[in-house]
């Protein structure tokens, strides 16, 4: 065997070879549990902001208009009133008043049967939709031209019940997209210290590729296509391992039939940045291992 | 003659320790050949290290090539390295690499198209009577064989400098001859041969060589006046080296 003519290989082929190839070492591994949570929190800090843009869009431009005046008679008049205002406003997409049934049917439950009696008066209330782009001006003149047909007139805007909701949600979202940041920080100082490992361990053999008069860049490429296989490997193993557990997650609160679960869920380009982590990572840990052994290069002669 | 090597004052040191060479000043011609003598620890090997760019002067100028090496940035180190080949003591062959890759290694380092390496390398594995374990790793070869391979790898790439410390000393007589042989067809394609040696024999079989030697860190015969009485019988005339040429 010994005397058997080596294969003929291609240049880069026989470069990779001056660096001995044989067990991987713990760092694929270390990558794939960093990739793992890097994907969780990525999927989180994501899945919080689409939510976040789509809750926005539902919510905005829409008001509730609360006419509070005992005397029905009076109330019923400053409904139509309001009603005509917003009939005639250009700015105003949709309107609907909620019908007095309805609202004593909704406080049965607090009030009991009081709610249904009619003695007790209760507000008007009226759904109001603004066009998206009606200026704050415009909205300050509707709010005061409909506090001249109605004085007794409450104006609650919809975005401002859920503020502490999305209050809440921003805060978890810059939270999780901190968790990615540092995650990827510490995929980096992983990379270094694997390259700092490895290029001790291979001292022998840089010297006398030094001593052959090998660049630090011929060098360095070795550890770097090594370092960033490592990491792409266990890059794709973590972000499948996350992907399968988000798939599961995703069934069991489909299958809860939350309305919260549907503004969560990750649209297709959301995945798509999901699936671009693995190559990040390969592209950190390559640029990482390149950087640290140039600098670990540089202390020999 | 153009002078290839030329040290003026140099000095060694390694950390705060005494120097180790001391006021060490000589010249060496392109297409030289030197012996390097001295009794153990009188810094032949830390001259070789100089000679070879594995460590720097502590004080005093060295030229290569008829460039300062001493203030020469890292980045330009390579392109000298290549032009010098070096027989390590302790043979400092790649352990992963078989015989062929570690023969190969000077050049692909130099970038030479892998087509024209095979050819090159399986001759001078034959050459150094190892023609028949190319594959073969270092660690199944026996200390001779190393340091042949040791030897094919330092002049494969026909370097202008060939640096070699005691480049004999594991090798039976038969092969020491055919050795020194294949540094003497080196030498007349041009190359400049610098030997480290206590091997006297093997010195008085190079007619033409100089002689310097080391005492404690200093040069006793810097002018290379001290020369061997010609070798009785002709010289190897054998042409055709099998040696690679980086371009």
């Amino acid at each position: 065997m010994s005397g058997a003519r080596p294969a003929l290989l291609s240049a880069k082929a026989a470069q990779r070879r001056w660096l001995p190839e044989g067990r991987r070492g713990p760092m694929p591994w270390i990558i794939a549990i960093m990739m793992f949570l890097t994907v969780l929190a990525a999927a989180c800090a994501l899945g919080l902001g689409h939510a976040l843009w789509k809750m926005r869009g539902d919510m905005a431009g829409g008001y509730t208009v609360q006419i509070v005046e005992a005397n029905a008679a009076k109330r019923a008049e400053m409904v139509r009133q309001v009603e005509g205002f917003f009939h005639a406003e250009t700015s105003v997409r949709s309107y609907r008043v909620v019908l007095e049934s309805r609202l004593r049917e909704q406080l049965a439950p607090w009030l009991g049967e009081e709610a249904q009696s009619g003695d007790l008066p209760i507000p008007a209330l009226i759904d109001l939709s603004l066009k998206p782009d009606v200026s704050p001006s415009k909205i300050e003149e509707i709010r005061r031209e409909i506090i001249t047909r109605a004085p007794s007139a409450r104006i609650d805007a919809h975005q401002s019940y859920l503020a502490p909701v999305e209050a809440l949600m921003r805060a978890l979202m810059w939270a999780a997209a901190a968790l990615v940041a540092l995650m990827l920080l510490v995929t980096g100082a992983v990379v270094v210290l694997a390259a700092r490992s490895t290029h001790d361990a291979h001292r022998g053999t840089i010297d006398i590729m030094h001593m052959l008069g090998a660049t630090d860049l011929q060098i360095a490429r070795l550890f770097q296509r090594r370092i960033a296989l490592d990491a792409l490997l266990g890059a794709i193993v973590g972000t499948i391992a996350a992907a399968a557990l988000l798939w599961l997650l995703d069934r069991n609160l489909a299958a809860a039939g939350s309305e919260l679960a549907a503004l969560i869920a990750l649209p297709w380009r959301s995945a798509a940045v999901l699936l671009g982590l693995p190559i990040f990572a390969m592209l950190v840990a390559a640029v990482t291992a390149r950087i640290t052994v140039m600098r670990a290069l540089e202390r020999s002669l | 003659m153009e002078r290839i090597i030329q040290f003026e004052n140099i000095g060694l040191r390694y950390g705060a320790d005494a120097e180790v060479l001391s006021d060490i000043s000589f010249s060496l011609t392109t297409g030289g050949f030197y012996f390097l003598t001295g009794a153990s620890g009188a810094g032949k090997t830390s001259l070789l290290k100089l000679l070879y760019l594995a460590q720097r002067p502590t004080r005093g100028v060295l030229r290569l090539f008829d460039e300062d090496v001493v203030m020469m940035p890292r980045s330009r180190l390579p392109g000298f390295r290549r032009r010098i080949g070096v027989v390590f003591q302790d043979f400092r062959l790649v352990p992963h690499l078989s015989a062929f890759d570690n023969v190969a290694l000077p050049l692909r380092v130099a970038g030479m198209d892998e087509r024209e390496i095979a050819g090159p390398v399986e001759e001078m594995l034959t050459w150094v009577g190892l023609g028949g374990r190319q594959g073969a790793l270092p660690a199944s070869l026996s200390g001779g064989e190393q340091q042949r391979i040791a030897i094919a790898r330092a002049v494969i790439g026909r370097p202008d400098i060939l640096v070699a410390d005691e480049p004999t000393g594991n090798v039976d007589p038969d092969m020491a001859k055919r050795l020194i042989e294949l540094f003497e067809a080196l030498n007349r394609l041009g190359t400049t041969i610098v030997i480290a040696t206590h091997d006297m024999p093997l010195i008085g079989q190079i007619s033409h060589a100089q002689m310097m030697r080391l005492d404690k860190g200093r040069l006793i015969d810097p002018t290379g006046a001290l020369r061997f009485p010609p070798a009785s019988g002709g010289r190897d005339e054998r042409a055709g080296l099998p040696l690679g040429r980086p371009q």
